[in-house]
């Protein structure tokens, strides 16, 4: 049987959306206006999250990789792509919302001797640098192992870097994580609402990119079986992407 | 930085509001940047896969093309045995 990357698709869709409502109705109805910053602070409930769920989801691409190095599985290949690269539009939503708020907050669009902006900034870029590394590398079994130790060895670093900025001196960045009882019960409530929804909106995303990218390696393995029978298979292009060879029907494989 | 916060009040809703308004349009820019680039996708599939059926179909048609014209030539070579 093949692996189905879309199953639970639908539900996972519909949950989004309906958690993401709710957030924004909790955001613009609820939650009281916080007593500092006034409506600015509403940013808040969606800058938060979008930076957690992007340095979670570089941690989950390092939890993959660990799983191909064990397995030689190409699909944990797959998705440690996938995750790393959905974290990195969640990065560019991160940075782009933190400059909003730090222009309206502070009249700056970025701060540099804030750690907690810089040390996220420094993070991305390091994973900036994973799409070129894969495409720098030609054959597919050694840029996936390279792809892995990258992936590995970069995720470790989130978390210590994480610790160390928080082990620094404490400025004026808001801090969410192992705080979150300071919050009022309403603002507790839907920044938790948000972060699930921001949450489900990665999954979700990343569930589509992976059935998008399963099914378009069936369709390449048909196209080729197609032409074995008459004419040999042109070679593949040069790609950033993990590739991913369809079990022929008769052998099992799992599911994504 | 915290003498900065200090001299900073909050901004009234018609300053704060485009700010906010505008990390929230980020984020639903991003999430509909995605969903156009999967449509693209999905078109390019949808394509690829109309021309492996009709690559299939005149396979298909070929083959039962042999296989009619293979009893005719049996049965012209049969009176002849």
């Amino acid at each position: 049987m093949h692996p189905m990357y879309g199953k639970g698709l639908r539900a996972l869709s519909i949950a989004t959306v309906a958690t993401m409502s709710v957030g924004l109705a909790l955001v613009f109805f609820y939650a009281p206006l916080e007593e500092e910053q006034g409506f600015l602070q509403k940013i808040f409930y969606v800058h938060v999250p979008l930076a957690i769920v992007s340095l979670a989801g570089f941690v989950l691409g390092g939890v993959f990789a660990i799983a191909h190095l064990r397995t030689r599985d190409q699909r944990w290949d797959m998705r440690s792509y996938v995750a790393i690269h959905m974290s990195l539009i969640f990065g560019v939503g991160t940075l782009i919302t933190g400059s909003i708020w730090a222009k309206g907050s502070w009249g700056h669009w970025w701060v540099w001797d804030e750690p907690t902006l810089v040390s996220y900034l420094i993070v991305f870029l390091l994973y900036v640098t994973y799409q070129p590394l894969r495409f720098a590398i030609e054959d597919p079994e050694r840029q996936a192992r390279y792809a892995s130790v990258f992936a590995i060895t970069a995720g470790a670093f989130v978390p210590l870097n994480f610790m160390a900025v928080r082990l620094s001196t404490a400025y004026v960045h808001p801090r969410v994580l192992g705080s979150t009882s300071n919050l009022p019960a309403p603002m507790a409530l839907t920044f938790l609402v948000c972060l699930v929804g921001i949450a489900l909106l990665y999954t979700t995303l990343c569930k589509y990119e992976l059935t998008a990218k399963h099914t378009r390696a069936q369709v390449r393995a048909l196209r080729r079986r197609l032409a074995g029978e008459s004419e040999r298979a042109p070679e593949r292009s040069r790609t950033a992407a993990p590739r991913l060879t369809t079990p022929h029907p008769s052998v099992g494989g799992g599911h994504g | 930085m915290a003498a900065l916060l200090a001299v900073s009040p909050a901004l009234p809703l018609h300053t704060a509001g485009k700010y906010v308004a505008g990390a929230y349009v980020v984020l639903f820019a991003l999430v509909l940047i995605y969903v156009a680039i999967m449509a693209i996708r999905m078109s390019r599939i949808e394509r690829d896969l109309g021309e492996l059926l009709s690559e299939a179909a005149a396979r298909e048609e070929d083959a039962r093309g042999v296989s009619t014209d293979a009893p005719a030539a049996v049965e012209s070579r049969e009176p002849v045995a």
